[in-house]
């Protein structure tokens, strides 16, 4: 294949990936503090780009045309709320439910996010139809032969790693990093030694759901549309690429996410068939993996259940 | 004799109700009002809404008409259920329904089951009539085949020789796929590459990279307005400069203002002429501006139009009877209408042999012959 064409595939990977990883950090973050999963994960990120959308809306219609500043300004408003709404979801829905069965939490958070696909459907003017996101980034282009790269594209990739990496330092720098490794670990003695575990865990909520809300925003400026049910795919993908990286391992859940990318791009470009089948042989082939690595392929060594 | 008197003023009384207010019949309009394809959903519904307004005005009908309007999401199982409830109900005495193939290929076995005469709209896929001989369903729109055979005819004379093809997997773009590949072939035309792709999909990058590679000059795409939008975004993204073909589904100002300037000279086919050159087209355009609908007829209003009022028409002659106004419908010979004469065939399909070619220019969907591509002024793609 031309080096350029494969360039091509391999930065769609990419991008893909990065949306992915994004959502998925949040799943095994959330995991990794509560053991819980958080299944109205994917209806926080289409919440997140709608936010977004939202108030770019409101703040054209009050005459604001700079774009560096409308997207500060969404980005500030989405991830802002998000994060609020992911520490709110901790506090009154996960919280309140620790001592019952894990499969209640499940229960709970998939219902919520039905109601947040739901209410943006009917509540949002004209919900169900799939909504044009504005073009705030550059739009020039990058030729190399075959490889066509847009600015925008090119910086959307570059937010999205940073974030990741911006998450991660967090994680392994910081005193609130410290005390989500440590809740993550062993509650319990964490408490003992003086972390607040509740604060730790709304914390922890408010990043993941802060990094939704940005996986939104990053997904309706690639894409450049956005539609109520876009939760639905991603929530799924972003589950299994934190599963089959290894629950609770920030690690394995990126490693998912590009995993995950790499196959629905290999399922489209090398199988004969039709392309429809790509997200068939890339779930099919997760289930292998799963089957060949129940924890995961960067499976937490801590990760002792009892 | 007292109450003989008393009949005759209650039979006074009920003849002079009967002259003064007309007996009121249902009919039902089916389309997708919410959901990405809405924009030709709610035109059609408009367009079906005004042949009923027009026709309650006028004081020689002999019935006053009430409009029940569904939303089938185009989506065939919301279809079948607002299919069922309409043809369900007994009150319901005829119906114009479904924009999509998908919905109507789902529906019309209810219509049958529950003897509910209908008219389609926009559906173009010819199993709609062909697959069954179902006496309740009648299309006034042509199909597919008609529209492949023009498109694949037009663009070979415009002396491309390589296509790419990306269609939906549902029964509408495995439907054009299948006679717009067919067409080509006999044409001359090669086919470098076929990508089935589901109705919601969002990324189509992996497909379009590989299409990069196999250097089409025109990529058609078969599926509806939300997905073309994307396909064609994603095209210019990734640098793809082939020409962008559609079918009728795309013919939609939803298109349009969904991509832009990235619009330009996507060309597309429909079956019939656009609303300004049809036969009654500058009475229907008026007369749909007069109503003052917040959003415009789009593509098949003019056949919802004309459906409606085929079926009003029969309503008006034989009563309103589902039997009698289904054996009225399949009767229809050169009946006059905004659309031309509409004739049914032996499975009450509409021949309608005229095809439209259209291409946009500056934001607006031209006739191909009106545009300046047409006149060389500008060209389609590179060539």
């Amino acid at each position: 294949m031309d080096p350029g064409l494969l360039a091509q595939h391999l930065f769609n990977g990419l991008m893909l990936g990065v949306v992915y990883a994004l959502v998925a950090v949040g799943f095994t973050l959330f995991f990794g503090v509560l053991d819980v999963i958080q299944f109205s994960h994917g209806d926080v990120v289409m919440l997140g780009a709608f936010t977004a959308l939202a108030t770019w809306v409101g703040l054209t219609s009050a005459g604001a045309t700079s774009p560096l500043l409308l997207l500060f300004a969404m980005l500030a408003v989405s991830i802002g709320l998000m994060a609020l709404l992911g520490a709110l979801m901790a506090r009154f829905l996960v919280l309140p439910l620790r001592a019952a069965p894990p499969i209640n939490v499940l229960l709970i958070t998939l219902m919520t996010g039905t109601a947040l696909r739901e209410s943006v459907r009917l509540f949002y003017p004209q919900g169900s139809n799939p909504k044009p996101f504005p073009r705030l980034l550059p739009t020039g282009v990058f030729e190399f032969g075959e490889f066509t790269l847009r600015y925008d594209s090119a910086i959307l990739l570059i937010v999205g790693v940073a974030a990741i990496v911006a998450v991660h330092l967090v994680l392994s720098r910081t005193r609130l990093g410290l005390a989500i490794r440590a809740v993550a670990q062993d509650s319990e003695t964490a408490s003992a030694m003086g972390i607040p575990f509740i604060a730790t865990v709304l914390a922890t909520f408010a990043i993941g759901s802060a990094l939704a809300a940005l996986a939104g925003v990053v997904n309706g400026l690639y894409y450049n549309e956005i539609s109520f049910n876009l939760g639905l795919l991603l929530g799924a993908i972003g589950f299994s690429a934190a599963v089959i990286g290894g629950l609770g391992n920030m690690y394995g859940a990126i490693l998912g996410g590009f995993l995950f990318a790499a196959l629905q791009t290999i399922g489209a470009i090398a199988l004969p068939f039709a392309s429809a089948y790509k997200d068939v042989f890339a779930f099919a082939v997760v289930i292998i993996l799963m089957a060949m690595r129940p924890a995961g392929l960067l499976a937490e060594p801590t990760a002792e259940r009892v | 004799m007292k109450s003989v008197a008393c009949i005759g003023v209650v039979v006074l009384c009920l003849a002079a109700i009967g002259a003064s207010a007309k007996d009121i019949v249902r009919i039902v309009f089916i389309g997708p009002l919410s959901g990405g394809v809405s924009a030709n959903g709610i035109g059609g519904r408009n367009s079906a809404d005004l042949a009923v307004r027009l026709r309650n005005s006028d004081a020689k009908a002999k019935y006053t008409y009430d409009l029940v309007v569904l939303d089938d999401e185009c989506k065939p199982n919301v279809g079948v259920q607002v299919a069922t409830k309409a043809a369900a109900d007994n009150g319901i005495i005829a119906g114009v329904t479904h924009y999509c193939s998908t919905v109507a290929m789902a529906a019309v076995d209810v219509y049958r089951k529950f003897g509910l005469p209908v008219v389609i709209w926009g559906a173009v896929l010819p199993d709609i009539t062909y697959a069954n001989d179902f006496k309740e369903v009648h299309r006034v729109n042509g199909t597919m085949i008609n529209q492949n055979v023009a498109a694949a005819g037009f663009m070979t004379d415009l002396k491309f020789k390589r296509w790419a093809i990306i269609h939906d997997t549902t029964d509408y773009g495995k439907g054009h796929n299948k006679y717009f590949s067919e067409d080509l072939g006999r044409k001359g035309g090669e086919i470098v590459g076929t990508f089935g792709v589901t109705a919601d999909q969002q990324d189509f990058s992996a497909e379009i990279t590989r299409i990069k590679e196999l250097k089409p000059e025109v990529i058609y795409f078969a599926g509806l307005t939300p997905l073309g939008v994307r396909i064609r975004s994603q095209m210019d993204k990734l640098g793809v400069k082939a020409v962008f073909q559609g079918t009728s589904g795309i013919v939609s100002d939803a298109f349009i203002d969904g991509l832009g300037p990235l619009a330009e000279g996507v060309v597309a086919f429909r079956e019939g002429a656009p609303a300004e050159k049809l036969p009654g087209g500058r009475m229907f355009i008026d007369a749909y501006a007069r109503q003052k609908y917040p959003d415009d007829p789009e593509a098949y209003g003019p056949f919802a139009y004309a459906a409606m009022t085929l079926v009003l028409d029969a309503i008006e002659k034989v009563g309103p009877d589902r039997k009698k106004v289904r054996a009225e419908l399949n009767r229809t010979r050169d009946y006059d209408s905004i659309v031309g004469r509409i004739t049914f065939d032996d499975h009450r399909q509409n021949s309608v042999p005229l095809i439209t070619k259209f291409v946009v220019q500056n934001g607006k969907w031209l006739v191909w012959e009106d545009s300046e591509y047409a006149s060389g002024k500008r060209t389609l793609g590179k060539k």
